[in-house]
């Protein structure tokens, strides 16, 4: 196995985290509007996730930042050809980090509304354009013999690629609900239970949909195990959610996220980037990777540094593990 | 081709705004985390009220900074590939891995142990909770280290070679990327700017409660801190610019032939105070200078050669081919001295605080004052500044707090236009590192987006600080003081409101 083989998986997996991650949190985020019945249980959904989200964010700047260093040509034609979209996804997440930390400012309602308003569009948007980012790569899209991508922002929204953007919608709403109902006590839990149920049993169409047709297009024997993998994951998740297994139906919800994300790399490999334009100018793990030496540095930062961060990533889920209700809020903030 | 100009002209313009802004909020992260974790640690090993009611005050401010910074961070993360992807393909095996490294390393320490510290209070044990805003504050240091040797890196390359098959920059010894000289003096320079920076931020505030006879306990410990700081990193600044300009004046003479407006090489060259020139002449029309001076900054002997403007460039069509190898000269000249000159002022008002408001030493008894009472400013042993004087040191020192944020500003501004036409300094050009495949429509979009969305957050972020600034350190409670025993917080309060939340 050579490093460049090696940083494959290992930006897959940093992209598994941060989808794991973000994805609870952006599932938060859109329940807010979805569970939340007043301003008490808004600030409950909130800090369930207010000591982790941004460190929760900081998997995607690695992920951005490995890619640089491991792939610099996949970094270049990926972020250059989806300007626009990422446009959007980078305004949202300045917004919805403001917003994080600023909501509770203030006591006046006014702003305290107008702050959630922003925390649940700045998490729909980008739970919506990742998959439809991430459908277009496993697809190919227009690059060119000089590695740049050539299509128009229009080419990106297709209908694949809409179906992939349908699934990390859904799919987020429903770990996030796993999440919350992990999380919080009281009526909120309960909700959270029964509308887990409900994105679980759509989020598993849609994402079963567009497994089959991305196996279809280019999968091969262990795409369609780990697609398999993901199906059975998500139903489990659902079924211990109906049973009242929270621990085991977040569980079962991330693996779907991990399995899921490793469908796409491996029908993805050894290309990282498809042309549909023509094969040959396909970004592959070969033509777009870093050298060896700069690959043998990165593998052992991360080898030392990943174990790390999860160590004491891990202890601050630990740290804040009690489940928070209503009563824990504060009747003034000031 | 007239297409391909105006992206190039707009991705300059997008960098400069995105980078700038960040670098408002940076210099304060990395200065206050570790301010206010020393205040903390004065609080676990006295057990004052003071310090802890300042570990609150200055937090909160602290936050409100940091929420900025790391927003505009995540901007500067991706905008390499989105308007510079020439350039990410060329350098990427170089300039990627200290990205990855700051994100691995600094990154994750930061944001996991901030939110260990603004929702830690009533979870973990005194000591750990205050260990919390020490990991925060490395990591700040880390993140600058690792994010200034990649720019040191675009000063002056080392550790590479060039490889004509791939047309990339490869890199050979990554090490050597890490400690060159630019790179060390570099960090050394940015990091006791930013502890200036921050002391003033602190003074100002100090002196707005100071001059009206409020929260005076808390202020006054913290003035005396800041005034400590803002002299100790000020003098610091100012030797470490000074080893910055010879590292600089060796690796790239053209960008201090440049803040100098010295045309033409001289031995003894002089120092700049003042200057009116003629781009496109090459000389000045009219200059105030102290003669020797530069010389003796370049090369620590007053006698020494300076190359001048249009020797150096000459010097560099001779070596990289025909074209302008000017930078932007007004530009330049003038970030060299509004940076300089907007440090040296807040340098000034710290040194004329800490002899001012001393304590003890050389002090009448009588005019030694309590922790309860406003310092009285002192000229001499017995002499007193009367009050009308004693206002306008509080107003300057209030003002002041700008100050920094504007010399670094302008520092960077003549840094990296100072660089130009290269971005990577005698290996690539600026022309060809941007995106070729973003239109400029695209281009205009994100600045017009970015800039629009950055001047309603500072409206915002601006009138939060005043509010709490306004407002004062908090009074304390008795959850306040009280510390759990054990990591997640207590047994027995499992229903008690939570101490911090959203
Ligand atoms: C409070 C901020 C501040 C203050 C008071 C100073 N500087 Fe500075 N300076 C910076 C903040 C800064 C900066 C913004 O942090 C820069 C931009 C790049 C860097 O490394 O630091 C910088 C860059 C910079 C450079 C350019 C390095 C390069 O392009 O390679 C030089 C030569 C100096 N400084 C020299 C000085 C001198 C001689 C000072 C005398 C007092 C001084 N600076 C005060
Ligand atoms: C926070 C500190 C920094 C500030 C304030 C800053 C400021 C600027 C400014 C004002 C420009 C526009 C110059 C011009 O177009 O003439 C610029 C350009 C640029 N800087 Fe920096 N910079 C900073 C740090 C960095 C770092 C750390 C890097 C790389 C890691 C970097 C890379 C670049 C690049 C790629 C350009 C675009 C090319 C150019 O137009 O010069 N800068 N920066
Ligand atoms: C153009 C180059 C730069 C890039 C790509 C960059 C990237 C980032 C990113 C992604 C973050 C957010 C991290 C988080 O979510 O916690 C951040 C924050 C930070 N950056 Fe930058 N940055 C740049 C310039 C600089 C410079 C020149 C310095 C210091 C000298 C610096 C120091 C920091 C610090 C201390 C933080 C954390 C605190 C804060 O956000 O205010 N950055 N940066």
């Amino acid at each position: 196995m050579h490093l460049h083989d090696v940083w494959f998986v290992l930006i897959a997996v940093l992209w598994t985290g941060y989808f794991f991650l973000e994805g609870f949190d952006f599932g938060v985020g859109i329940l807010t509007k979805l569970l939340a019945r007043d301003r008490a249980e808004r600030r409950v959904l909130i800090n369930t996730i207010g000591p982790v989200w941004d460190g929760n964010e900081v998997w995607l700047l690695t992920a951005g930042g490995a890619t640089f260093a491991a792939f610099p040509e996949w970094y270049a034609t990926l972020f250059s050809g989806f300007y626009l979209p990422l446009l959007v996804i980078l305004v949202c997440l300045i917004v919805r980090g403001v917003a994080f930390e600023y909501r509770a400012k203030r006591p006046d309602e006014r702003w305290q509304r107008n702050w959630e308003h922003a925390i649940f569009w700045t998490s729909l948007v980008p739970a919506v354009l990742w998959g439809v980012a991430f459908a277009n790569i496993a697809r190919g899209v227009k690059i060119d013999a000089a590695k740049d991508y050539v299509g128009s922002v229009w080419d990106l929204f297709n209908g694949y690629a809409l179906l992939g953007g349908l699934v990390t919608l859904t799919l987020f709403t429903f770990h996030g609900a796993v999440f919350v109902s992990l999380k919080t006590v009281g009526p909120i839990r309960e909700r959270a239970r029964a509308l887990a149920s409900v994105a679980g049993v759509v989020a598993a169409v849609a994402a079963a949909a567009f497994l089959i047709w991305t196996q279809a297009h280019s999968g091969d024997t262990w795409s369609l195990v780990a697609l398999i993998v993901a199906v059975a994951a998500l139903a489990a998740a659902v079924g211990a959610n109906l049973a009242g297994r929270e621990g085991w139906a977040f569980a079962c919800s991330g693996i779907t996220i991990a399995a899921a994300v490793a469908m796409l790399f491996l029908s993805l490999f050894p290309d990282v980037m498809p042309s549909s334009l023509n094969s040959d100018w396909s970004l592959t793990v070969t033509n777009a990777s870093a050298t060896p030496y700069t690959l043998r540095i990165m593998t052992w930062c991360a080898g030392i540094a990943t174990p790390l961060v999860l160590l004491y990533q891990g202890w601050t889920y630990w740290v804040f593990r009690k489940r928070i209700g209503t009563q824990h809020i504060a009747e003034s903030l000031h | 081709m007239q297409i391909a100009l105006g992206s190039l002209d707009i991705a300059r313009w997008q960098f400069g705004i995105t980078t700038v802004y960040h670098f408002l909020f940076v210099p304060l992260t990395i200065s206050l985390s570790a301010m206010t974790a020393a205040l903390q640690t004065a609080w676990v090993r006295t057990g004052k009220d003071k310090y802890l009611q300042a570990t609150k005050f200055w937090g909160k401010l602290f936050l409100i900074n940091i929420a900025m910074g790391v927003v505009t961070g995540i901007v500067q993360e991706f905008q390499f590939g989105m308007n510079w992807s020439a350039y990410s393909r060329f350098v990427g095996d170089i300039f990627g891995a200290p990205l990855a490294f700051e994100a691995l390393i600094a990154f994750f320490f930061e944001s996991t142990f901030i939110g260990l510290w603004i929702f830690g209070w009533d979870k973990l044990p005194k000591k750990i909770h205050l260990g919390c805003i020490w990991m925060v504050s490395l990591g700040t240091v880390l993140s600058a280290y690792f994010i200034l040797a990649a720019n040191s890196w675009m000063q002056h390359p080392v550790g590479y070679h060039y490889n004509p098959k791939t047309k990339r920059a490869e890199l050979d010894d990554f090490l050597a990327v890490l400690t060159q000289n630019t790179a060390l003096a570099q960090f050394f320079h940015t990091m006791s700017a930013a502890f200036l920076t921050g002391a003033a931020f602190m003074i100002g505030i100090c002196a707005y409660h100071l001059a009206r006879k409020k929260h005076i306990a808390v202020m006054r410990s913290s003035l005396r801190m800041a005034l400590v700081v803002a002299v100790v990193a000020g003098a610091l600044t100012a030797i470490s610019g000074d080893t910055l300009g010879k590292v600089m004046f060796k690796q790239q003479p053209m960008k201090m032939a440049a803040a100098e407006a010295l045309w033409d090489g001289q031995k003894g060259a002089p120092f700049s105070i003042f200057a009116v020139g003629d781009v496109n002449k090459g000389h000045n029309e009219v200059a105030v200078e102290v003669p020797n001076l530069l010389s003796f900054l370049a090369t620590d002997d007053f006698g020494s050669y300076v190359g001048g403007i249009n020797d150096v460039n000459k010097a560099e069509q001779q070596k990289f081919g025909p074209g302008d190898y000017r930078p932007n000269i007004p530009v330049a000249y003038w970030g060299f001295r509004w940076m300089i000159g907007f440090g040296v002022i807040s340098i000034g008002v710290g040194a004329a605080g800490l002899w001012l408001t001393r304590r003890r030493f050389w002090l009448a008894p009588e005019h030694r004052t309590g922790e309860d009472e406003v310092p009285h400013l002192m000229l001499t042993r017995g002499l007193r500044i009367n009050e009308g004087l004693s206002r306008w040191y509080w107003r300057i020192a209030l003002l002041t707090m700008v100050f920094p944020l504007l010399a670094n500003s302008w520092g960077w501004i003549f840094t990296e236009t100072g660089r130009q036409p290269w971005v990577v300094y005698g290996v690539l050009r600026t022309k060809d590192a941007v995106s070729p495949g973003v239109s400029a429509g695209e281009v205009l979009t994100s600045v017009i987006v970015f800039t629009a969305l950055y001047a309603v957050l500072a409206v915002i972020e601006v009138r939060l600080l005043v509010k709490y600034v306004k407002a004062g350190p908090p009074e304390l409670t008795d959850d306040d003081r009280r510390s759990p025993t054990r990591i997640g917080g207590d047994r027995e309060d499992a229903d008690r409101p939570m101490a911090f939340s959203y």
